[in-house]
């Protein structure tokens, strides 16, 4: 957990340095309110050993703020963390019990519930507070074609963060950085964030190259919303994740695709969130592929 | 390089006796030999209290088709036949002998020369090993003659001598083979010709090159008198000595699950064991000694002793330095496999390898947390078990799931709980579970 | 207009659905003994399957289909339940003495110190908290080799909160009050401490606290509490109700009239009495 933790750094300074310091004052509320939930509901509920000490709910915290925009209502913070820690987690049993990510739980209710705050993304250097992908969408859905996108978006702010969206996500290069760096500490396989990210590819890559003009290049998808963090971070949880490599292997197919259905075709710019919380709820039944006996 | 398909773990090798030579360690003032140093039924004492023995003399009548002779390791008196506590603390029938002298059975040829020729037939060779009632020295101690006797209609094409040793901290098979490598060849000889077999593999961790390079050059020497001899250098990963894994590794065959290797025309000894036959069919010695590594990190001197049968295995410690004030744990055979030991007073068996002295910071077993489900378990099980799945089935006493999960498969290498960032102890469960879903299944095939 | 539709349409299926219910209801009719269900109502309904059932409904079903249900007996519910069920049914109910979980071990932390005359703990067992683990691992972290090792897998199995490890002593103690004698901690116990005894009359009982099997020296040296097969016990009692088998005595249960001359007699204590008053000084 301390590595993850680790891993998330550059990306939380990156995300500093582009919003301001509210986002440091978002990770910090986050954390604490998803410590103390866990606290007082192992103390005064389950009733056991205190559990907070394995980290797990500061990296949920952590996860948590990352998917939100630098905007947000601290109050939506605390509750954004309620539901993650309190519904998203304990209700289960707590840490390894749990079959949902617990960060994208709660996440996904303040999407859903407060749509307005958790969209209202604050302008970058005068461009619009919107996300390249809702940017996106909204052209191609009012009859634009791609490069009408393209002349909006560049590439290199993708890389470095400097455009609209959730905080944490905004930073592909330094979040990059830290999956290399879970990989290379061995935390993480190379299985689930080369499938999410391949298949995301592949199959935007089939699309674009059939009709380049009515949609987005893998390249484009690939740096945009929550895909590096999503495959990095959010997939790879131990808990919701299948047991076996060949599984995660499934598993992030199953990811990529579902993803960028919902970019394409679904009602919402991003899809990662869902993607994930719907493969996490097929985890069990993965699960049951039993590993390959000779 | 070859090695086993799936699973496996890096330990840290600590093996720091493999540069000691094998010192005989002088005689005890007396000696308790278990009757039941095997897998089978226990031998039936043949000496009564009062007897006068020498070594080499037969004290325990093996007890039916599967089990062993036993043999006085000494010579003296016998003070007593009953049950006595073994490493685990639990009693087993055993003969008590004071050691007077160091008189051998004249029958025994005692002199170091090399004897590579062999003229009996298979048959004679299987009955010379067991009299001398070897077993598998690796540890398994299942008696070598059943081994080497296939059941009918079954028919053995490859042996695979087992130089692996992929235990961390032993070192009794890798000093056996650099100090005794002529002697090995000869038995690994004799052991083909009993099973009739032309195709033999000798499998070595490539951290042994020594060993490797030695047993090619005297193969490729002894040429004139031997069979054909393949020395394969196998991968450094445990648990490559795993019978399973290493004929995997070797043939690329899988045996099949409740199988046994024969099913697949396989059959497996370990190098000890072919030191042992050649010394019971060339020198007609029965086993009355073998090579103990003893070691551990606090340990003043970590030695590789030829110990007689029954030494008591504090005698063992003390001659290799005493146990270190922070000893915590004293474990017979690896850290891996071997079993902590309650009762230091036990004996040295035929199936003892090794006897490991670990200190407080190693022997710790830290306290249990939450499973998270990270599946390193299951991608390190050699076996492709489940293992985090099995634990819970037997905690939860689901036995029918845990069969249909396979777990009568597991070979208790311990890589799953060794890999756990949880500490769980999967391996203590999935061990109970596996006698309580074969106790189901014997009944079952017996109604 | 819609409206009409609407209640139309709702009202062909509703009446359509019920047809489809009848008929199934008629052609797949199970006609089943109404007496199972009330006698079911009759039984405690803890599904312990203390019974040799796998539940209290496949008891209700074998009380009201045997004609002779005095091999029946239901532990939780005892003779009580069993007696209503008896006359419910009109059979003859069997009959049988309360029982009660006891624990034969009183090796406690307290009585097996370390480095003193009775020296005990003689290595530490960290494997799995399973006392079938410990069991089958080796012979006990004391010198002792028959008595409990108190990872307590009867406080697992216990569906009735009635057993539980005093942390004091180490060893499970029964909650008589909650103790339904349905046998799951004698079952679950890999060194067959537990036994089921009768509660006595008014409660009273008195029985051995000791399981070993080991020469009296050796039980000596390892506990201070242990059964040492002397037979003093044996000697001084009136209603040859004490017998001593591998160097253990056992009381019977059943000869036993609670005189407990034996309790006095024990020069190890091993014999324990409960529930009778507190002796007046």
């Amino acid at each position: 957990m301390g590595d993850v933790l680790i891993a998330l750094a550059p990306a939380l300074a990156v995300s500093t340095w582009v919003f301001g310091a509210q986002v440091l004052a978002i990770t910090v509320v986050a954390v604490g309110a998803c410590v103390a939930f866990e606290w007082l509901i192992q103390r005064y509920l389950i009733k056991g050993p205190a559990t907070i000490g394995n980290l797990s709910a500061v990296v949920t915290g952590v996860l948590l703020a990352f998917n939100l925009p630098s905007s947000i209502p601290l109050w939506l913070v605390i509750l954004g963390a309620f539901v993650a820690i309190a519904i998203g987690k304990m209700t289960f049993g707590g840490l390894g019990k749990n079959p949902f990510n617990p960060a994208l739980v709660g996440r996904v209710f303040l999407l859903i519930a407060y749509p307005v705050q958790m969209t209202s993304f604050p302008s970058v250097d005068g461009s619009s507070g919107a996300t390249p992908l809702a940017l996106a969408k909204g052209v191609i859905k009012g009859g634009g074609s791609v490069s009408d996108v393209m002349s909006q978006v560049n590439f290199g702010d993708l890389f470095f963060g400097n455009h609209g969206g959730s905080f944490g996500e905004v930073a592909a290069l330094a979040l990059i950085l830290g999956g290399l760096y879970l990989l290379a500490r061995k935390v993480i396989t190379w299985h689930i964030p080369l499938a999410v990210l391949g298949t995301m590819a592949l199959f935007s890559a089939v699309l674009w190259f059939v009709a380049p003009d009515s949609y987005l290049s893998p390249a484009f998808h690939l740096l945009t919303g929550g895909a590096i963090l999503g495959a990095f971070f959010m997939a790879t949880d131990y808990s919701t994740s299948p047991m076996s490599r060949s599984g995660g292997l499934i598993f992030g197919v199953g990811i990529g695709l579902i993803t960028i259905v919902i970019r394409i075709w679904g009602a919402y710019p991003e899809g990662m969130s869902f993607a994930i919380l719907i493969m996490n709820s097929l985890v069990p039944l993965i699960n049951r592929i039993k590993p390959k006996r000779a | 390089m070859k090695t086993f398909p799936r699973g496996g773990i890096h330990p840290p090798s600590n093996k720091l006796s493999s540069g000691e030579a094998i010192l005989p360690l002088s005689l005890p003032a007396s000696v308790v030999v278990p009757l039941s140093q095997h897998i089978g039924a226990p031998a039936v004492a043949e000496v009564a209290k009062g007897d006068r023995v020498v070594v080499g003399q037969l004290i325990g009548k093996a007890g039916g088709f599967v089990s062993a002779s036993v043999h006085s390791p000494v010579s003296g008196t016998v003070t007593a036949v009953e049950p006595l506590a073994n490493g685990s603390g639990i009693k087993t029938p055993s003969v008590v002998i004071a050691v007077e002298g160091d008189e051998w059975l004249p029958s025994i040829d005692r002199s170091p020369e090399l004897v590579p020729e062999c003229r009996l037939e298979g048959p004679e060779i299987l009955s010379l090993i067991a009299d001398a009632g070897i077993v598998g020295m690796g540890g398994a101690t299942f008696p070598t003659q059943v081994k080497l006797s296939p059941p009918p209609g079954k028919k053995a094409e490859i042996l695979i001598i087992n130089g692996v040793e992929c235990e961390p901290y032993l070192t009794s098979d890798h000093r056996v083979m650099l100090e005794h490598p002529s002697q090995v060849l000869v038995g690994v000889g004799l052991i083909a010709r009993a099973l009739g077999v032309e195709k033999i593999f000798i499998g070595i961790e490539n951290n042994k090159p020594d060993a490797i390079e030695l047993l090619r050059k005297v193969a490729s020497e002894m040429v004139r008198v031997l069979p054909s001899i393949e020395i394969v250098p196998l991968k450094v990963r445990y648990p490559q000595g795993g019978e399973k894994q290493l004929i995997t590794a070797i043939t690329g065959r899988y045996v099949p699950s409740m199988g046994l290797p024969i099913d697949i025309g396989c059959v497996v000894q370990n190098v000890g064991t072919a030191l042992a036959v050649y010394e019971a069919v060339q020198k007609r010695k029965p086993l009355i000694e073998r090579v103990v590594t003893v070691t551990g990190k606090g340990l003043g001197q970590p030695s590789n002793f030829l110990a007689r049968i029954g030494t008591p295995v504090s005698a063992l410690i003390e001659a290799a330095g005493g146990l270190p004030s922070d000893a915590q744990k004293v474990i017979g055979g690896g850290p891996m496999m071997g079993r902590a030991m309650s009762n230091l007073d036990a004996p040295v068996t035929k199936g003892t390898s090794g006897i490991l002295v670990l200190g407080a910071s190693e022997a710790a077993r830290c306290a249990e947390t939450a499973c998270i489900k990270c599946g390193k378990c299951v991608t390190v099980c050699p076996m492709a078990l489940e293992p985090y799945l099995l634990s819970r089935l037997v905690q939860k006493q689901r036995w029918d799931e845990a069969e249909a999960g396979a777990i009568f498969d597991c070979i208790e290498c311990g890589s799953c709980a060794f890999t756990c960032p949880a500490r769980v102890p999967l391996l203590d469960w999935i061990r109970l579970g596996k006698t309580e879903v074969n106790k189901i299944i014997r009944s079952r095939l017996s109604c | 207009m819609t409206l009409l539709y609407t209640i139309l349409a709702l009202v062909v299926l509703g009446v359509f659905l019920a047809v489809v219910l009848f008929v199934v209801a008629r052609r797949f009719h199970v006609v089943e003994d109404p007496r199972i269900d009330q006698t079911e109502s009759l039984l405690p309904g803890a599904n312990c399957g203390a019974c040799g059932f796998p539940g209290c409904r496949a008891m209700a079903e074998a009380l009201v289909k045997e004609d002779d249900i005095s091999s029946l007996f239901c532990p939780v519910g005892g003779a009580d339940t069993m007696k209503s069920v008896a006359e419910f049914l009109g059979k003859a109910a069997a009959e049988r003495e309360p029982e009660v979980a006891v624990v034969r071990c009183a090796g406690s932390c307290a009585l097996r110190p370390d480095g003193t005359a009775v020296r005990a703990r003689l290595s530490t067992y960290d494997g799995a908290r399973s006392c079938a683990i410990e069991a089958s691992t080796y012979s006990g972290d004391t010198g002792c080799s028959f008595g409990c090792l108190g990872q307590g897998d009867c406080v697992v199995v216990c569906d009735f909160d009635a057993i539980h490890i005093n942390p004091a002593s180490g060893l499970p103690e029964v909650v008589e009050a909650n103790c339904t004698s349905c046998g799951k901690c004698v079952k679950a116990c890999p060194k067959a401490i537990i036994e089921l005894r009768r509660r006595g009359p008014k409660g009273r009982r008195v029985f051995v606290s000791c399981v070993s099997r080991d020469k009296g020296a050796v039980t000596r040296k390892a506990c201070a509490v242990g059964c040492i097969g002397c037979g003093k016990c044996v000697k001084v009692c009136e209603f040859e109700a004490i017998s001593l088998e591998n160097n253990l005595a056992y009381i019977d249960p059943v000869k036993c009239r609670l005189c407990r001359k034996c309790v006095s007699e024990c020069p190890q204590n091993t014999i324990i009495e409960v529930g009778f008053p507190a002796k007046k000084i």
